[in-house]
């Protein structure tokens, strides 16, 4: 195993990590944090994997990282505007059907 | 293994010296303004012995200049956010640690 | 060379392991402000592991937008709500991040049930990113042969704006996708900040235009060298940011059409740049070889210009206030009701 298959291997314990988080918080902002997080795990899987090659790494997982990590912000934006837009109207930053207490 | 080689392994090691003391300093001080005091003088002179460091083993003295901008930078920001920090905290009533 | 190694691997283990210590501390953190700080440590620290796998521009990416910009987003969203819940419900705030003490069978169960079925999933990952061939081609050596004609030398750039400009071209969309989203759920409202210090204000001043400078230089150097154009947006979004917090806004007559127009601009030159190619017969986003590299360049000025507003005015969040005329009180009078 080298150093690419070791960092895929961190990538792949923090998207567990943020999807156990994603799965157990209630409050909305907690589930945002972890899905910045799984998103950072999967871009660097795919990173990794991308370094796996002789000289220089693949540049095509390279862009797409890049375009990830700007739709990431982009969706983290809009989560957290719809999150602030339920909190106006029913008060509590939590969604409304959250089964066990 | 020559001159520029070990000044520069001395002038990093200082560096990440004067970070490890600015770290130890934000763990185990008691307030917010005491915590701040040692990080930022710690980590200006950690980053300065740094990029001196680095800037022995530089190519061309394009790096050298990028590598003072980046150190002035630092301070500029540094030294700007430490007031920030310490003006919201002075607001919010956080008290000086007295003995 | 044994020792070399020895110590690379010490570093990797390293910086691995304290990504996922980061990681843990931000999801599981009690007090949000601390979590988001630490989100903040880790997307630095995520910048550090880009330049351990080779991957320079993504590490220009990521310290600009994934920390600095995301947690300049966390933090303005922190504040907002906690300023919202304080006039509410304050005691709902206690209860959600109070933790629970009494917790029922069923729960514990669940909980259990969760973490044995996250092992399997980890498990598998695991497996089959394991049971992948240690070297591979990829397609590295297919954007060698192709780069010349590309246009550019970097070959992330090259892929970003020539061989897959369609994904770059849809990013951009999403972008301001989002942006429309954002604006249509926020109606714009009086917002009390304090006043900034003078400390602040100097600040601005000497690093707005050197962010500016430095925008410049990354979107120039991006053909050659790690950068591009949301590396340059990205700096171009910091300044903006910066100037947002003193208190500065757009003045009026920028804040209408001049900003929709400087919003729409680095999607409207790619979509354009696009037909244009269709109309001179060629297919969708080829680019003519001996001008390839001038297209590319114009379209990363225009998506340079257009990520960095955007990206500040997603952190704004809400639409710029209208101009206060007459008119246009009535018409703000008939949106809000």
């Amino acid at each position: 195993m080298n150093i690419a298959f070791f960092y895929a291997l961190t990538g792949i314990g923090l998207f567990t990590l943020g999807l156990y988080a994603l799965i157990k918080h209630k409050h909305l902002l907690r589930k945002i944090l972890a899905i910045n997080v799984m998103g950072s795990g999967v871009l660097l899987v795919l990173v990794a994997l991308a370094a796996r090659t002789q000289n220089t790494p693949d540049p095509v997982p390279h862009a797409m990282v890049i375009t990830g990590i700007v739709v990431a912000i982009s969706a983290t934006a809009l989560a957290l505007a719809l999150m602030l837009r339920l909190c106006e109207t029913s008060g509590r930053a939590e969604l409304p059907d959250e089964p066990m207490e | 293994m020559s001159l520029t080689d070990i000044l520069t392994i001395l002038l990093l090691s200082a560096g990440a010296l004067f970070f490890f003391a600015g770290t130890v300093g934000l763990l185990r001080f008691p307030d917010v303004y005491t915590r701040l005091h040692a990080l930022t003088k710690a980590d200006n002179l950690g980053l300065g012995l740094l990029l001196a460091g680095l800037a022995l083993q530089a190519e061309s003295w394009t790096v050298v200049a990028r590598l003072l901008l980046i150190w002035l930078l630092m301070l500029l920001a540094s030294s700007s956010v430490a007031h920030l920090v310490v003006r919201t905290a002075h607001r919010r009533g956080i008290k000086l640690w007295k003995r | 060379m044994e020792a070399l190694t020895l110590l690379s691997w010490g570093f990797d283990v390293t910086l691995g392991g304290t990504l996922m210590w980061l990681a843990w501390r931000t999801l599981a953190s009690e007090d949000l402000f601390k979590g988001i700080v630490l989100f903040i440590a880790f997307g630095l620290l995520m910048a550090l592991a880009w330049v351990r796998l080779d991957a320079p521009d993504i590490a220009l990416a990521e310290a600009a937008i994934g920390a600095g910009l995301t947690g300049a987003l966390l933090l303005a969203a922190l504040a907002k709500l906690e300023s919202g819940s304080k006039e509410s419900q304050p005691l709902q705030e206690s209860t959600i991040t109070k933790a629970m003490v009494n917790k029922s069978d069923k729960q514990i169960l669940f909980r259990l049930l969760l973490v044995i079925l996250l092992s399997v999933f980890v498990a598998g990952l695991v497996y089959v990113v394991l049971s992948l061939p240690l070297q591979t081609i990829g397609l590295s050596e297919t954007v060698a042969e192709n780069l010349d004609a590309s246009g550019v030398s970097n070959p992330v750039t090259a892929v970003l704006l020539n061989f897959r400009a369609y994904d770059t071209l849809l990013e951009l969309a999403v972008l301001l996708l989002a942006l429309l989203g954002i604006w249509s759920l926020r109606s714009p409202s009086e917002r009390n900040e304090s006043a900034s210090g003078k400390v602040l204000d100097m600040l601005t001043r000497l690093l707005v235009p050197l962010l500016i400078l430095v925008s410049g230089y990354l979107l120039w150097v991006g053909g050659h060298a790690p950068g591009g154009a949301f590396q340059a947006g990205s700096v171009l979004a910091a300044a903006g940011v910066l100037l947002l917090l003193t208190g500065w806004r757009p003045g009026v007559r920028f804040a209408g059409l001049a900003l929709r127009f400087a919003l729409v601009m680095g999607l409207a030159v790619f979509v354009i740049v696009a037909v244009v190619m269709v109309l001179l017969g060629g297919r969708l986003l080829e680019f003519p070889l001996s001008f390839a590299g001038n297209f590319i360049l114009l379209i990363e000025a225009a998506a340079t210009l257009s990520i960095g507003i955007t990206l500040a005015a997603l952190f704004f969040g809400t639409r710029p206030k209208p101009a206060q005329s007459s008119a246009s009180r009535e018409e703000s009078g008939a949106q809000e009701r």
